[in-house]
């Protein structure tokens, strides 16, 4: 019994090193993980640090954010993850959550983290700064850039004068199997829920039952779909327009082209927008961080660098796109897209996810 | 010759009957952190509302759900069959390089899932991969289609199977040559021993292997989404992702723990109660080596197969990108800085890890009981749940409970023990069977204390499952992605979050870099690792 009782010290010990070690390196890391540069910028600002939650990855972001600090001297922490994965942290995270502002990738997961009441509304000099069908009709969360619908299609296999001007007309047998789409991608989705809110629940399942009797290619995402076209596995595919000029920017020849439709749902634009957090230490500062990203050089910066449209006046997207008001898109409130539960239950119930 | 199917010894006769306090007491602890992903999903699944009732009476999650069951029975199996094959070849027979095929058949591993996926579709798609290109010139427009069940099956398998290849390997080496001698010197042939006597000898290491196998076919999300294959995760994903619905999704995932409640509890039913260990002190002699004589050239052409499409054609796809990468001038910065955080984080938190499931397996052998099976069984949950759900759990048990702690390098190690405790309990636990509790025993009624028996008898015997428990240990955690992305300090970058980085903008060069390098450096590790087997394979 004796040496038994030796062994539960020697166990306590153990455990309470253990929780002692797991404790000190959480001091160790807190006092060297954010390790800063040395800041010139002005005095006031300083003293704060703005914590990004991003949904948009640091290949995207990271350098126009960098720019930011360097111009204002405020001191950035930016935590990168997945967009609905840094929502659903600030939602869980609660009131005790480190966001001051958050960057996400899609208009959804904007309206879920304002649907939690987890955004203050931003003020009206900001606002104005982009067209108000691409930010929250109740000012919580704003467009940065834009993010198009298109139809790319394989310029070796279909003639440009081929393709319809309508959605609709992907619904014509002489489209079967030659369709890319991705059910299970959320800028896909958005797009249903658009079709929904433009054309009514009936014809949006009336389209999607039409396009799987064309018994339609499914892809992961939007990426694999253009490499599809690329390859011919199919010869039209329902994407987003910015994921082609990362292919062209390699290969000059990709056999790959945009083609827009006219005023439904399949030439709608979709943002990625940010927002304050209701638990931002300063909402000035988390405000100058997104009157930054509405400057004219991280509007150029995502012209030219992400390939998404610029949303502030007079800066012109990249490569060969249509400028984005040559685009007529269809008018609809972005914020209703945040509820996607009628798209899951038509997608589910078609059988296309 | 029956060695192992009737127990001979009840394991309880030759232990003490109760197990010491400090284990119980990190047996309590280890499970309470456990639990932890269980009662958040217990709490969000309260909140749920009334829609979850159309979800879960709907025939399209039955099938979901039938689905991911069938694909973790059939990639369980296959891993099984190639991991007994692969162990008993780089073990047993005279395999040329047989440390070196150790090494390449355990690599696997060390592949991301998604990436894996990725490499496959880029070979093997029906149009416009690297197979179909060399075929064109034979007129084949396309290939038959890999997506669906063929590619869900072959991907998870490859990558998977190494679990049980590890865990059946260390138990191969643990074994004492004597039983064999014994079987041959009573008359058996070669396949007789290995199918009497061997083979069950093996049952409990590569069912340890085969649970983790299992877990994560149900678990993975990477691979059915690149494979478009409909398993349950990917419901659960979608509840989560797309409609921000948390509770239905916990109520998704709730159903899922219960099809792994049940797993682990049939896996423990069937388990046989037999002793695994010899009675007599075990040869010291290194095991004879079965000739493979003529089917030397099928061994290699079954090594290389495996090795070809799990290890070499990946890195060849990476080694593509990254060309491409390095043609258009991408740079890569900060990746010495990136691995060493990697590479830091990986053996801290193997460490840990390690530390706690050697009493974990010692509480669940040396002490079976009710309550020590539960404690043990319960180690698998965090293991056996998409990653994005344990997260989250953790996220907001961190946020809320432990401040402080929140987003550090110990909230970062604490969650890796969540999810990878049970990887190196399966590896501990099945090497220690093959240990007589006589041995400790001795030492004790020698003079030597609780903890220097530990220390001077368990841990040098118990060698080789300490080993292949960490090498799964620290691959693992050195890939893992939705935690690390979640719960690491703010800054903190690992290959993994740079490979992800990568393939999230469909930069693939972007990901080729530190997708190299994680091969490498794990490369490197089990390398070490399994250097340290040396003289741990004689006793």
């Amino acid at each position: 019994m004796a040496s038994n009782t030796k062994f539960a010290i020697i166990g306590i010990i153990v455990a309470v090193a253990i929780v002692a070690g797991v404790a000190g390196f959480a001091a160790i890391s807190n006092d060297n993980v954010p390790e800063q540069a040395e800041t010139t910028g002005a005095p006031t600002m300083e003293t704060q640090t703005l914590t990004i939650y991003s949904g948009r990855s640091e290949s995207l972001v990271g350098p126009i954010i960098e720019k930011f600090e360097q111009e204002t001297g405020i001191k950035t922490e930016v935590r990168y993850g997945d967009t609905a994965a840094m929502a659903l942290a600030i939602i869980e995270e609660g009131r005790n959550s480190p966001a001051d502002v958050y960057y996400g990738q899609d208009a959804g997961a904007l309206g879920a983290l304002a649907k939690e009441g987890r955004l203050l509304k931003l003020s009206d000099p900001l606002l104005q700064k982009v067209d108000p069908a691409l930010r929250s009709p109740d000012g919580e969360w704003i467009g940065i850039s834009g993010r198009a619908r298109v139809v790319d299609y394989n310029t070796n296999l279909v003639d440009k004068s081929e393709l319809p001007d309508s959605i609709w007309g992907f619904l014509d047998p002489k489209w079967k199997g030659k369709i890319g789409w991705a059910p299970s991608n959320g800028s896909f989705q958005s797009f249903v829920t658009a079709l929904r809110l433009i054309e009514g629940e009936d014809r949006a399942r009336e389209w999607l039952v039409g396009i799987m009797a064309n018994e339609p290619v499914v892809y992961s995402g939007n990426s694999p779909i253009v490499e599809g076209v690329a390859r011919g596995e199919v010869h039209v595919g329902f994407v987003n327009n910015y994921y082609l000029h990362k292919f062209l920017q390699t290969d000059p020849a990709y056999p790959v082209a945009h083609h827009h439709t006219n005023g439904d749902a399949g030439s709608m634009i979709n943002i990625a927008g940010a927002a304050v957090v209701d638990t931002a230490n300063n909402k000035e500062i988390a405000e100058r961080f997104i009157e930054y990203m509405l400057s004219e050089d991280a509007q150029t910066y995502f012209a030219t660098s992400t390939y998404e449209y610029p949303l502030v006046e007079g800066i012109k997207a990249v490569g060969p796109q249509l400028p984005i008001k040559e685009i007529n898109k269809p008018n609809i409130d972005l914020s209703n897209l945040a509820d996607l539960q009628g798209t899951l239950d038509l997608l589910r119930d078609i059988r296309a996810l | 010759m029956n060695l192992s199917t009737r127990s001979r010894f009840k394991l309880g006769n030759l232990g003490p009957a109760r197990a010491s306090l400090p284990l119980i007491i990190i047996g309590i602890i280890v499970s309470a952190a456990m639990v932890l992903p269980l009662a958040y999903l217990g709490i969000r699944a309260s909140e749920a509302g009334a829609g979850i009732m159309g979800i879960l009476t709907s025939y399209r999650t039955f099938e979901v759900f039938a689905n991911s069951a069938i694909l973790a029975l059939v990639v369980t199996a296959l891993s099984a069959i190639i991991a007994v094959a692969a162990a008993f070849l780089t073990v047993k027979t005279d395999l040329p390089a047989k440390k070196f095929w150790s090494v390449i058949l355990i690599m696997p591993l060390a592949i991301p899932s998604f990436v894996g996926s990725f490499a496959l579709i880029a070979t093997f798609a029906p149009r416009g991969s690297v197979l179909q290109n060399l075929l064109a010139g034979l007129g084949v427009e396309a290939l038959p289609s890999i997506y669906g069940w063929p590619g869900a099956i072959l991907a998870l398998t490859l990558f998977t199977y190494p679990y049980v290849f590890l865990t059946t390997r260390a138990s191969l080496r643990g074994m004492d040559p004597a039983l064999e001698e014994v079987s041959r010197s009573l008359g058996c042939s070669t396949l007789s021993t290995i199918r009497r006597v061997i083979l069950p000898h093996l049952y409990p290491s590569i069912a340890a292997g085969s649970l983790l196998v299992a877990f994560y076919a149900l678990s993975d999300f990477g691979t059915p989404a690149l494979m478009r294959f409909d398993s349950f995760t990917r419901i659960i994903y979608v509840e989560y992702q797309l409609a921000f619905d948390r509770s239905s999704a916990a109520i998704l995932s709730l159903l899922l723990v219960a099809l792994v409640t049940l797993i682990l509890y049939l896996e423990h039913r069937v388990r046989s109660k037999a002793a695994y260990y010899s009675l007599g002190p075990g040869t010291k002699r290194d095991p004879t080596l079965i000739s493979l004589g003529r089917w030397k050239w099928a061994a290699l052409a079954f090594c290389g197969t495996i090795a070809t499409l799990g290890l070499f054609i990946p890195v060849g796809v990476l080694l593509y990108w990254l060309l491409q990468g390095v043609a258009v001038g991408a740079s890569f910065p900060n990746l010495g800085v990136i691995t060493l955080n990697t590479i830091y984080a990986a053996v801290v938190a193997t460490a840990f890890i390690v530390a706690l499931a050697l009493p974990m397996a010692l509480l669940a052998v040396r002490f079976p009981s009710k309550s020590s099976t539960i404690i043990e069984r319960l180690s698998y949950i965090g293991f056996a749940m998409p990653g994005i759900v344990v997260a989250l759990a953790l996220v907001s048990f961190g946020a809320n409970h432990l401040p402080m702690f929140y987003q550090s390098m110990g909230m970062l190690v604490f969650a890796y023990v969540v999810l990878f405790i049970p990887l190196s309990i399966g590896a501990i636990r099945s090497t220690l069977l093959q240990i007589s509790p006589r041995m400790e025993e001795a030492a004790r009624s020698l003079g030597l204390g609780a903890g220097r028996t530990l220390l001077s008898v368990t841990i040098p015997l118990a060698k080789t499952g300490l080993l292949a428990g960490s090498a799964l240990v620290m691959l693992t955690i050195m890939k893992e992605l939705p935690a690390t992305l979640l719960l690491a300090p703010t800054g903190f970058k690992t290959l993994a979050t740079q490979v992800w980085t990568g393939a999230e903008s469909a930069s693939f060069s972007y990901s080729a870099a530190p997708a190299l390098i994680l091969v490498a450096i794990s490369a490197i590790s089990v390398t070490i690792i399994l250097s340290q087997e040396k003289e741990s394979g004689r006793r």
